[in-house]
Protein backbone atom coordinates (compact mmCIF):
# COMPACT_ATOMS: atom_id res chain seq x y z
CA UNK A 1 0.00 0.00 0.00
CA UNK A 2 2.61 2.60 1.50
CA UNK A 3 5.32 1.51 -1.48
CA UNK A 4 2.34 2.09 -4.21
CA UNK A 5 1.37 5.38 -3.11
CA UNK A 6 4.96 6.41 -2.96
CA UNK A 7 5.28 5.40 -6.61
CA UNK A 8 2.61 6.95 -7.36
CA UNK A 9 3.66 10.28 -5.57
CA UNK A 10 6.80 9.92 -7.07
CA UNK A 11 5.65 9.43 -10.69
CA UNK A 12 3.82 12.37 -10.22
CA UNK A 13 5.99 15.38 -9.09
CA UNK A 14 9.34 14.12 -11.31
CA UNK A 15 8.65 11.06 -13.53
CA UNK A 16 5.42 11.90 -15.75
CA UNK A 17 5.58 15.51 -14.44
CA UNK A 18 1.87 17.09 -15.15
CA UNK A 19 3.48 20.00 -17.59
CA UNK A 20 6.45 18.60 -18.41
CA UNK A 21 5.60 15.30 -19.36
CA UNK A 22 1.83 14.98 -19.87
CA UNK A 23 1.44 18.70 -21.12
CA UNK A 24 -1.89 19.65 -18.71
CA UNK A 25 -2.00 22.54 -17.79
CA UNK A 26 0.39 24.14 -20.00
CA UNK A 27 -2.13 27.92 -20.21
CA UNK A 28 -1.51 28.87 -16.29
CA UNK A 29 1.95 27.56 -16.24
CA UNK A 30 2.60 30.31 -19.12
CA UNK A 31 0.28 32.75 -18.26
CA UNK A 32 0.92 32.89 -14.25
CA UNK A 33 5.59 32.29 -14.56
CA UNK A 34 6.29 36.03 -14.43
CA UNK A 35 7.04 36.13 -10.71
CA UNK A 36 7.88 33.91 -8.80
CA UNK A 37 5.58 34.84 -5.55
CA UNK A 38 2.53 34.71 -8.12
CA UNK A 39 3.66 31.18 -9.39
CA UNK A 40 3.91 30.04 -5.52
CA UNK A 41 0.08 30.92 -5.03
CA UNK A 42 -1.16 29.85 -8.37
CA UNK A 43 1.02 26.48 -7.21
CA UNK A 44 -0.80 26.62 -4.00
CA UNK A 45 -4.62 26.81 -5.28
CA UNK A 46 -4.01 24.55 -8.18
CA UNK A 47 -2.58 21.64 -5.73
CA UNK A 48 -5.56 21.83 -2.83
CA UNK A 49 -8.19 22.50 -5.68
CA UNK A 50 -6.47 19.43 -7.38
CA UNK A 51 -6.79 17.51 -4.24
CA UNK A 52 -10.65 18.27 -3.37
CA UNK A 53 -11.69 17.43 -6.72
CA UNK A 54 -9.96 14.09 -7.28
CA UNK A 55 -11.61 13.08 -3.81
CA UNK A 56 -14.95 14.82 -4.78
CA UNK A 57 -14.31 13.45 -8.53
CA UNK A 58 -13.84 9.90 -6.88
CA UNK A 59 -17.27 10.08 -4.76
CA UNK A 60 -19.39 11.64 -7.99
CA UNK A 61 -17.73 8.65 -10.26
CA UNK A 62 -18.96 6.00 -8.29
CA UNK A 63 -22.52 7.88 -7.86
CA UNK A 64 -22.53 7.57 -11.89
CA UNK A 65 -21.59 4.51 -11.88
CA UNK A 66 -24.22 3.13 -9.90
CA UNK A 67 -26.92 4.90 -11.61
CA UNK A 68 -25.52 4.01 -15.14
CA UNK A 69 -24.30 7.26 -15.81
CA UNK A 70 -20.92 6.95 -17.33
CA UNK A 71 -21.45 9.00 -20.27
CA UNK A 72 -22.04 12.05 -18.15
CA UNK A 73 -18.74 12.16 -16.45
CA UNK A 74 -17.12 14.89 -18.51
CA UNK A 75 -20.10 17.57 -17.36
CA UNK A 76 -20.25 15.89 -14.08
CA UNK A 77 -16.51 16.86 -13.73
CA UNK A 78 -16.08 20.31 -14.75
CA UNK A 79 -19.59 21.32 -12.91
CA UNK A 80 -17.82 19.72 -9.40
CA UNK A 81 -14.14 21.27 -10.53
CA UNK A 82 -16.21 24.78 -11.09
CA UNK A 83 -18.33 24.57 -7.97
CA UNK A 84 -15.41 23.88 -6.14
CA UNK A 85 -13.58 26.97 -7.41
CA UNK A 86 -16.27 29.37 -6.46
CA UNK A 87 -16.71 28.01 -3.25
CA UNK A 88 -12.53 27.92 -2.44
CA UNK A 89 -13.10 31.48 -3.63
CA UNK A 90 -15.71 32.60 -1.48
CA UNK A 91 -14.10 30.83 1.55
CA UNK A 92 -10.51 32.47 1.01
CA UNK A 93 -12.50 35.85 0.42
CA UNK A 94 -14.10 35.86 3.61
CA UNK A 95 -11.26 34.11 5.70
CA UNK A 96 -8.40 34.68 4.33
CA UNK A 97 -8.40 37.37 2.52
CA UNK A 98 -5.27 38.56 1.88
CA UNK A 99 -4.43 35.22 -0.02
CA UNK A 100 -7.18 35.95 -1.83
CA UNK A 101 -5.85 39.31 -3.64
CA UNK A 102 -2.73 37.69 -3.78
CA UNK A 103 -4.53 35.20 -6.37
CA UNK A 104 -6.92 37.49 -7.88
CA UNK A 105 -7.24 36.88 -11.28
CA UNK A 106 -5.78 33.35 -11.23
CA UNK A 107 -8.52 31.82 -8.56
CA UNK A 108 -11.53 31.85 -11.27
CA UNK A 109 -9.48 30.72 -13.89
CA UNK A 110 -8.46 27.88 -12.10
CA UNK A 111 -11.74 26.27 -13.47
CA UNK A 112 -10.17 25.74 -17.17
CA UNK A 113 -7.12 24.71 -15.83
CA UNK A 114 -6.62 21.14 -17.86
CA UNK A 115 -4.45 19.98 -15.02
CA UNK A 116 -7.69 20.07 -12.62
CA UNK A 117 -10.11 18.09 -15.25
CA UNK A 118 -7.23 16.06 -16.38
CA UNK A 119 -6.26 14.34 -12.67
CA UNK A 120 -9.70 13.57 -12.27
CA UNK A 121 -10.19 11.85 -15.84
CA UNK A 122 -6.91 10.36 -15.33
CA UNK A 123 -8.44 8.73 -11.71
CA UNK A 124 -11.07 7.14 -13.44
CA UNK A 125 -8.67 5.99 -16.15
CA UNK A 126 -6.15 4.46 -13.78
CA UNK A 127 -9.30 2.54 -11.75
CA UNK A 128 -7.43 4.35 -8.25
CA UNK A 129 -9.58 4.04 -5.38
CA UNK A 130 -10.00 6.92 -2.89
CA UNK A 131 -6.88 7.66 -1.01
CA UNK A 132 -4.72 6.90 -4.15
CA UNK A 133 -7.30 9.20 -6.03
CA UNK A 134 -6.57 12.04 -3.55
CA UNK A 135 -2.75 11.63 -3.26
CA UNK A 136 -2.39 11.39 -7.14
CA UNK A 137 -4.26 14.41 -7.16
CA UNK A 138 -1.84 16.30 -4.44
CA UNK A 139 0.83 15.46 -5.58
CA UNK A 140 -0.20 16.41 -8.82
CA UNK A 141 -0.40 19.53 -8.04
CA UNK A 142 2.94 19.76 -6.26
CA UNK A 143 4.79 18.59 -9.26
CA UNK A 144 2.79 21.83 -10.91
CA UNK A 145 4.00 23.81 -8.24
CA UNK A 146 7.30 22.57 -8.83
CA UNK A 147 7.28 23.07 -12.35
CA UNK A 148 6.25 26.50 -12.35
CA UNK A 149 8.22 28.04 -9.78
CA UNK A 150 11.52 26.71 -11.36
CA UNK A 151 10.12 28.62 -14.69
CA UNK A 152 9.26 32.07 -13.04
CA UNK A 153 12.78 31.79 -11.88
CA UNK A 154 14.33 30.71 -14.96
CA UNK A 155 11.91 33.51 -16.87
CA UNK A 156 12.97 36.23 -13.75
CA UNK A 157 16.35 35.71 -15.31
CA UNK A 158 15.13 36.00 -18.92
CA UNK A 159 14.67 39.49 -19.02
CA UNK A 160 18.74 39.86 -18.95
CA UNK A 161 18.89 37.56 -22.18
CA UNK A 162 19.71 38.45 -26.03
CA UNK A 163 17.46 36.77 -28.08
CA UNK A 164 16.22 37.76 -31.36
CA UNK A 165 13.30 40.03 -31.86
CA UNK A 166 11.05 37.70 -33.14
CA UNK A 167 11.46 35.37 -29.98
CA UNK A 168 10.04 38.21 -27.61
CA UNK A 169 7.03 37.48 -24.94
CA UNK A 170 5.92 33.59 -25.39
CA UNK A 171 8.83 32.41 -28.10
CA UNK A 172 11.18 32.24 -25.46
CA UNK A 173 9.49 31.28 -22.78
CA UNK A 174 8.21 28.23 -24.77
CA UNK A 175 11.98 27.29 -26.14
CA UNK A 176 13.26 27.82 -22.14
CA UNK A 177 9.94 25.68 -20.92
CA UNK A 178 11.44 22.89 -23.66
CA UNK A 179 14.73 22.86 -21.98
CA UNK A 180 13.37 22.65 -18.63
CA UNK A 181 11.08 20.00 -19.85
CA UNK A 182 15.10 18.03 -21.42
CA UNK A 183 15.91 18.03 -17.90
CA UNK A 184 13.27 16.19 -16.20
CA UNK A 185 13.35 14.21 -19.10
CA UNK A 186 16.32 12.52 -16.69
CA UNK A 187 13.56 11.10 -14.62
CA UNK A 188 11.91 9.02 -17.16
CA UNK A 189 14.33 5.98 -16.40
CA UNK A 190 13.74 6.21 -12.50
CA UNK A 191 11.25 2.98 -11.96
CA UNK A 192 10.36 2.37 -8.05
CA UNK A 193 9.90 -1.33 -7.05
CA UNK B 1 -17.55 41.77 -41.59
CA UNK B 2 -17.63 39.16 -44.90
CA UNK B 3 -16.71 35.57 -44.99
CA UNK B 4 -13.28 35.67 -46.44
CA UNK B 5 -11.76 38.60 -43.99
CA UNK B 6 -12.98 35.80 -41.39
CA UNK B 7 -10.95 33.35 -42.94
CA UNK B 8 -8.22 35.25 -43.42
CA UNK B 9 -8.75 35.77 -39.59
CA UNK B 10 -9.12 32.62 -38.42
CA UNK B 11 -6.27 31.19 -40.17
CA UNK B 12 -3.38 33.94 -40.22
CA UNK B 13 -3.69 37.37 -38.90
CA UNK B 14 -5.59 36.48 -35.81
CA UNK B 15 -5.06 32.82 -35.30
CA UNK B 16 -6.26 30.98 -32.47
CA UNK B 17 -2.86 29.52 -31.37
CA UNK B 18 -0.15 31.74 -33.10
CA UNK B 19 -1.71 34.62 -32.20
CA UNK B 20 -4.21 34.89 -29.84
CA UNK B 21 -2.11 31.68 -28.18
CA UNK B 22 -5.01 29.96 -26.56
CA UNK B 23 -5.20 26.00 -26.81
CA UNK B 24 -1.77 25.68 -26.17
CA UNK B 25 -1.70 21.92 -24.19
CA UNK B 26 -3.05 20.14 -26.61
CA UNK B 27 -1.38 21.60 -29.52
CA UNK B 28 1.72 20.61 -27.68
CA UNK B 29 0.66 16.98 -26.53
CA UNK B 30 -0.76 14.85 -29.84
CA UNK B 31 0.87 16.39 -32.56
CA UNK B 32 3.11 13.72 -32.54
CA UNK B 33 1.56 11.90 -35.65
CA UNK B 34 -0.28 13.68 -38.57
CA UNK B 35 -3.42 10.95 -37.86
CA UNK B 36 -3.43 12.63 -34.12
CA UNK B 37 -2.93 16.17 -35.30
CA UNK B 38 -5.68 15.90 -38.15
CA UNK B 39 -8.30 14.02 -35.54
CA UNK B 40 -8.16 16.41 -32.94
CA UNK B 41 -8.43 19.19 -35.38
CA UNK B 42 -11.96 18.06 -37.37
CA UNK B 43 -13.33 17.39 -33.66
CA UNK B 44 -12.57 20.93 -32.30
CA UNK B 45 -13.66 22.11 -35.47
CA UNK B 46 -17.29 20.03 -35.49
CA UNK B 47 -17.07 21.22 -31.30
CA UNK B 48 -16.28 24.68 -32.09
CA UNK B 49 -18.47 25.33 -34.87
CA UNK B 50 -21.38 23.81 -32.71
CA UNK B 51 -20.72 25.60 -29.40
CA UNK B 52 -20.82 28.90 -31.72
CA UNK B 53 -24.31 28.19 -33.32
CA UNK B 54 -25.63 27.20 -29.85
CA UNK B 55 -24.31 29.96 -27.86
CA UNK B 56 -25.02 32.88 -30.47
CA UNK B 57 -28.45 31.32 -30.98
CA UNK B 58 -29.43 31.66 -27.65
CA UNK B 59 -27.28 34.77 -26.61
CA UNK B 60 -30.15 36.39 -26.44
CA UNK B 61 -31.99 34.50 -23.47
CA UNK B 62 -28.28 33.58 -21.67
CA UNK B 63 -28.35 36.47 -18.49
CA UNK B 64 -24.97 37.92 -18.20
CA UNK B 65 -24.14 36.70 -14.89
CA UNK B 66 -23.83 33.02 -14.74
CA UNK B 67 -22.87 33.01 -19.03
CA UNK B 68 -19.82 31.44 -18.44
CA UNK B 69 -21.16 28.50 -16.20
CA UNK B 70 -23.91 27.94 -19.01
CA UNK B 71 -21.07 28.07 -21.99
CA UNK B 72 -18.96 25.38 -19.76
CA UNK B 73 -21.97 23.60 -19.95
CA UNK B 74 -23.19 23.94 -23.63
CA UNK B 75 -19.64 22.78 -24.47
CA UNK B 76 -19.09 19.72 -22.13
CA UNK B 77 -22.41 18.18 -23.61
CA UNK B 78 -21.21 18.48 -27.55
CA UNK B 79 -17.84 17.38 -26.15
CA UNK B 80 -19.36 14.19 -24.90
CA UNK B 81 -21.11 13.90 -28.30
CA UNK B 82 -17.94 13.91 -29.82
CA UNK B 83 -16.12 11.80 -27.95
CA UNK B 84 -18.91 9.35 -27.91
CA UNK B 85 -19.13 9.09 -31.76
CA UNK B 86 -15.44 8.69 -31.57
CA UNK B 87 -15.57 6.19 -29.62
CA UNK B 88 -17.78 4.12 -31.06
CA UNK B 89 -16.18 4.96 -34.83
CA UNK B 90 -12.96 6.00 -34.97
CA UNK B 91 -11.54 4.41 -31.58
CA UNK B 92 -8.11 4.44 -33.36
CA UNK B 93 -8.42 8.04 -32.83
CA UNK B 94 -10.04 8.02 -29.17
CA UNK B 95 -7.07 5.64 -28.05
CA UNK B 96 -4.45 7.93 -29.99
CA UNK B 97 -6.04 10.77 -27.95
CA UNK B 98 -7.08 9.62 -24.91
CA UNK B 99 -7.47 12.16 -21.95
CA UNK B 100 -7.21 14.73 -24.57
CA UNK B 101 -10.74 14.40 -26.06
CA UNK B 102 -12.76 15.32 -23.04
CA UNK B 103 -10.54 17.81 -21.98
CA UNK B 104 -11.79 20.01 -24.80
CA UNK B 105 -14.10 21.05 -23.13
CA UNK B 106 -11.32 23.33 -20.98
CA UNK B 107 -9.70 23.92 -23.87
CA UNK B 108 -9.66 28.01 -24.24
CA UNK B 109 -10.30 28.29 -28.07
CA UNK B 110 -13.71 27.23 -27.61
CA UNK B 111 -14.99 29.20 -24.33
CA UNK B 112 -12.61 32.40 -25.80
CA UNK B 113 -14.41 32.51 -29.26
CA UNK B 114 -17.80 31.43 -27.34
CA UNK B 115 -17.38 35.15 -25.36
CA UNK B 116 -15.32 36.89 -27.32
CA UNK B 117 -17.22 36.23 -30.56
CA UNK B 118 -20.33 34.37 -30.49
CA UNK B 119 -21.97 36.13 -27.67
CA UNK B 120 -21.91 39.41 -29.92
CA UNK B 121 -23.09 38.51 -33.32
CA UNK B 122 -25.35 36.24 -35.53
CA UNK B 123 -25.48 32.71 -35.69
CA UNK B 124 -24.46 32.62 -39.85
CA UNK B 125 -21.38 34.79 -38.34
CA UNK B 126 -20.78 32.50 -35.42
CA UNK B 127 -20.75 29.30 -37.66
CA UNK B 128 -18.27 30.73 -40.06
CA UNK B 129 -16.18 31.80 -37.32
CA UNK B 130 -16.16 28.43 -35.65
CA UNK B 131 -14.74 26.87 -39.43
CA UNK B 132 -12.71 29.20 -39.79
CA UNK B 133 -10.54 29.30 -36.04
CA UNK B 134 -11.14 25.58 -36.35
CA UNK B 135 -9.50 25.26 -39.76
CA UNK B 136 -6.36 27.60 -38.26
CA UNK B 137 -6.11 25.68 -35.24
CA UNK B 138 -6.29 22.10 -37.78
CA UNK B 139 -3.55 24.28 -39.71
CA UNK B 140 -1.14 24.92 -36.72
CA UNK B 141 -1.63 21.06 -35.74
CA UNK B 142 -1.09 19.80 -38.69
CA UNK B 143 2.17 21.73 -39.16
CA UNK B 144 3.66 21.01 -35.63
CA UNK B 145 3.01 17.09 -36.44
CA UNK B 146 4.78 17.27 -40.20
CA UNK B 147 7.84 18.81 -38.14
CA UNK B 148 8.00 16.83 -35.32
CA UNK B 149 7.37 13.48 -37.69
CA UNK B 150 9.46 14.56 -40.30
CA UNK B 151 12.27 15.50 -37.61
CA UNK B 152 11.92 12.80 -35.11
CA UNK B 153 11.18 9.76 -37.25
CA UNK B 154 11.68 10.79 -40.65
CA UNK B 155 8.04 9.84 -41.90
CA UNK B 156 5.06 11.91 -43.06
CA UNK B 157 1.72 11.05 -42.71
CA UNK B 158 1.87 8.71 -39.59
CA UNK B 159 -1.51 6.78 -39.25
CA UNK B 160 -3.08 8.94 -41.70
CA UNK B 161 -1.45 8.11 -45.15
CA UNK B 162 0.00 4.50 -46.19
CA UNK B 163 2.21 4.85 -49.25
CA UNK B 164 0.95 0.98 -50.18
CA UNK B 165 -2.53 -0.44 -51.02
CA UNK B 166 -5.06 1.64 -49.62
CA UNK B 167 -3.94 5.65 -49.65
CA UNK B 168 -5.75 7.14 -46.71
CA UNK B 169 -6.19 5.05 -43.58
CA UNK B 170 -8.94 5.71 -40.87
CA UNK B 171 -7.87 3.60 -38.13
CA UNK B 172 -4.49 4.83 -37.27
CA UNK B 173 -2.32 1.92 -38.98
CA UNK B 174 -0.68 3.62 -41.85
CA UNK B 175 3.15 3.81 -41.46
CA UNK B 176 3.69 7.33 -43.23
CA UNK B 177 5.94 8.13 -46.18
CA UNK B 178 9.35 7.13 -45.03
CA UNK B 179 11.99 9.95 -46.43
CA UNK B 180 15.05 8.92 -44.48
CA UNK B 181 16.16 6.44 -41.78
CA UNK B 182 14.38 7.77 -39.01
CA UNK B 183 15.70 5.30 -36.38
CA UNK B 184 19.54 6.43 -37.32
CA UNK B 185 19.26 10.28 -38.29
CA UNK B 186 15.76 10.60 -36.12
CA UNK B 187 16.18 13.18 -33.21
CA UNK B 188 14.19 11.17 -30.99
CA UNK B 189 13.95 14.25 -29.02
CA UNK B 190 11.58 16.33 -31.36
CA UNK B 191 8.87 13.22 -30.33
CA UNK B 192 9.42 13.66 -26.42
CA UNK B 193 7.30 16.62 -24.90
CA UNK B 194 10.90 18.64 -25.44
CA UNK B 195 9.83 19.08 -28.92
CA UNK B 196 6.54 20.22 -28.42
CA UNK B 197 7.65 23.08 -26.83
CA UNK B 198 10.44 24.03 -28.77
CA UNK B 199 8.21 23.59 -32.28
CA UNK B 200 5.87 25.85 -30.90
CA UNK B 201 7.99 28.23 -29.60
CA UNK B 202 9.80 28.67 -33.26
CA UNK B 203 6.65 28.69 -35.05
CA UNK B 204 4.99 31.52 -32.67
CA UNK B 205 8.29 33.62 -33.56
CA UNK B 206 7.75 32.77 -37.47
CA UNK B 207 4.50 34.21 -37.25
CA UNK B 208 5.31 37.30 -35.02
CA UNK B 209 8.34 37.80 -37.50
CA UNK B 210 5.97 37.83 -40.77
CA UNK B 211 3.23 39.78 -38.90
CA UNK B 212 6.00 42.06 -37.67
CA UNK B 213 7.62 42.14 -41.48
CA UNK B 214 4.06 42.92 -43.30
CA UNK B 215 3.32 46.09 -40.34
CA UNK B 216 6.51 47.45 -41.12
CA UNK B 217 5.87 47.13 -45.20
CA UNK B 218 2.02 48.76 -44.72
CA UNK B 219 3.84 51.71 -42.45
CA UNK B 220 6.09 52.32 -45.54
CA UNK B 221 3.65 52.36 -47.96
CA UNK B 222 1.53 54.92 -46.03
CA UNK B 223 4.38 56.48 -45.48
CA UNK B 224 4.99 56.54 -49.56
CA UNK B 225 1.06 57.58 -50.35
CA UNK B 226 1.50 60.86 -47.58
CA UNK B 227 4.83 61.96 -49.35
Amino acid sequence: MLTSLLSISLGAILINNFIFSQFLGCCPFLGVSQKVDSAIGMGLAVTFVMGLSSALGYVVNLILIKFGLEYMQTLAFILIIASLVQLVEMFLKKSIPSLYSALGIYLPLITTNCAVLGVVLLNVQNNYNFIESVVYGITGGLGFMLAIVLFASVRERLQFAEYPKSFEGFPIALVSAGLLALAFMGFSGMKIW
Amino acid sequence: MNIKQQFKEGLITNNPVLVQLLGMCSTMAITTSLFNGVGMGLSVIIILTCCNIAVSACRKFIPGEIRLAIFVVLIAGFVTIVDLLLKAFVPALSDALGVFIPLIVVNCIIIGRAEAFAAKSSVAASAVDGIAQGLGYTLVLSAMCIVREFLGSGSFGGGLLNGANSFLTMDGSGAGFQIFNGETYGCLFMILPLGGFLTLGCLIALMQYVLRRSAEKKELKEKEAAE
